[in-house]
């Protein structure tokens, strides 16, 4: 039922683990099933320089998060904000449509990885 | 590559020789078994040796063996024919809060067409004390339902003794043997049931066939109309290629039962010591009152989906209660019932092992896991090495 895509990154996820120096961290929980994403992000001149992801979900939970590290590696942290979950689903060619919830966790722990980053850095100036 | 299956519960392989007992009415047997000319007769009368061989393993009469079309439909026509059938007498069912849903939901579609129910908790092995439902039964209630083994956590129901005291209220007991047929021995008055059902996949039968057994007496309103078939309780031309397959494979693993019981018994607790191994795992159901072929488990910190995708990469078919495995993405109701959190009920596992499981099998098995929930628990967040 999962894409070749999805269970490529299922099987061999891009960028697991902590960072620890991170510059933000951003911790989400899925309310529709309980499952659990929790994203690190290292920030170099307001660009995602390197992300690494832990996750507590399913194969496409798993997926998506690795996905979403790969996508935001490099972009500016307006750009990544917008990443969308429609976004990260297409990258992996698709996800059944049970599944589409999954891939809001990617997206939102990004957000809030951002948003812990953009907090850091006005109560430090 | 290994190719393991370990989800009996789910379904099981047709035997060869179930299959060639149902060949020929396929093809050349194809008759109606109402018509009265030879290829009618000959259809009637494999169907009336079915029904002789499942009633006599069954410990019943032939007349109290219902044909239906899946062990769901012989539930249904169990509760909800049963229920309508008493309801001058009241409308008050009795359940547990871990029946398969084919009878969950059942009662629930009559608790919405004014039946009142009555759902009695499990203890944390999954069991139903008798004197629970001995304090729920009230004057009005007709029917009270519990299943005679669990199909997720394996935990068998002291059946007998809850029918004792439900026959003597005077309320009819259903049970719903469908993990259980082929497995137990099932005798209708040992079990002290009026009605019990099953379903031929589960015991290397054919899909699309199960029975319901009729205590004498106990009045059924249909749920299909269209005929006198079945004794009026059933409308529609009989599947006589799959009664047969059923009745024949049955027959089979009555008489194989022990045995076999013995043997995949002890691949079970193979399974358990090995599984529980692994640090932070937990078993769920009874270790006493279990069924010989179900394992059951909890791995903390990792999800149910991902366990099951990883185990189908090395070729092993298990499945999982999981909310992300359930298609309603709630996790299942039998883990909750049993007391798990829904954190622990995501890192379910159940195998359920059958004839061709061999020892070999369960080692290969107990080899990929550890490592598979490793990597799984390294990648989760709730997890601190
Ligand atoms: S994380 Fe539960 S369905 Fe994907």
């Amino acid at each position: 039922m999962y894409s070749e895509k999805v269970m490529d990154h299922f099987r061999n996820p891009r960028n697991v683990g902590e960072l620890s120096q991170a510059d933000g961290i951003g911790e989400v929980g899925n309310a529709r099933c309980g499952d659990i994403m929790k994203l690190w992000i290292k920030v170099e001149n307001g660009v995602i320089s390197d992300l690494r992801f832990k996750t507590f979900g399913c194969g496409a939970a798993i997926a998506t998060s690795s996905m979403i590290t790969e996508i935001a590696k490099g972009k500016t942290l307006d750009e990544a904000e917008n990443i969308t979950d429609n976004l990260i689903a297409e990258a992996l060619d698709g996800l059944p449509p049970l599944k589409m919830h999954c891939s809001n966790l990617a997206a939102d722990a990004l957000k809030a990885a951002i948003a812990d980053y953009r907090l850091k850095q006005s109560s430090a100036s | 590559m290994t190719q393991i299956y370990m989800d009996h519960a789910a379904t099981t392989p047709l035997r060869p020789e179930v299959l060639e007992t149902m060949l020929p009415y396929f093809s050349e047997e194809f008759g109606n078994a109402s018509s009265v000319y030879g290829w009618g007769r000959r259809a009637r009368q494999a169907l009336d040796r079915s029904r002789d061989t499942v009633a006599e393993i069954l410990g019943a009469q032939a007349e109290e063996i219902v044909f239906t079309g899946s062990g769901s439909e012989a539930i249904n026509l169990a509760l909800k024919g049963a229920a309508k059938a008493q309801q001058k007498k009241g409308r008050h069912i009795v359940t547990t809060a871990i029946e398969h849903h084919a009878a969950y939901d059942s009662v629930f579609w009559l608790k919405k067409n004014g039946y009142e129910v009555t759902v009695l908790p499990v203890d944390s092995e999954g069991r139903i004390n008798p004197e629970a439902v001995r304090s729920a039964l009230r004057p009005d209630t007709i029917l009270v339902s519990v299943m005679h083994a669990n199909n997720e956590v394996g935990t068998i129901q002291p059946i007998s003794a809850i029918g004792a005291l439900v026959q003597e209220h005077g309320a009819l007991f259903h049970t719903d043997a469908v993990q259980t047929a082929g497995i137990l021995k099932l005798n209708v008055d040992e079990l002290n049931v009026d009605l019990l059902s099953l379903a031929a996949h589960k015991f290397y039968g054919p899909k699309g066939v199960g029975a319901l057994y009729v205590r004498k007496g106990v009045r059924l309103e249909p749920l299909v109309h269209g005929g006198f078939q079945e004794r009026g309780r059933r409308a529609g031309t009989e599947n006589i290629a799959g009664i047969v397959g059923l009745a024949s494979a049955l027959d089979l693993a009555a008489a194989e039962r022990e045995l076999e019981s013995r043997r995949l018994a002890r691949l079970r607790d193979r399974l358990f010591a090995g599984l529980q191994e692994i640090p932070f795992t937990r078993i769920n159901g009874s270790r006493v009152h279990r069924l010989p072929n179900n394992v059951s488990v909890c791995f903390e910190f990792i999800e149910g989906e991902s366990l099951l995708l990883n185990l189908d990469l090395r070729g092993i078919a298990a499945s999982s209660g999981s909310a992300c495995t359930s298609g309603s993405l709630e996790p299942s109701h039998v883990l909750l019932a049993l007391g798990l959190s829904h954190e622990i009920a995501h890192g379910s596992l159940r195998l359920t092992l059958g004839r061709e499981t061999t020892e070999s099998d369960v080692d290969y098995v107990l080899g990929e896991i550890p490592e598979i929930v490793h990597r799984l628990r390294e990648m989760s967040p709730l997890y601190q090495a």
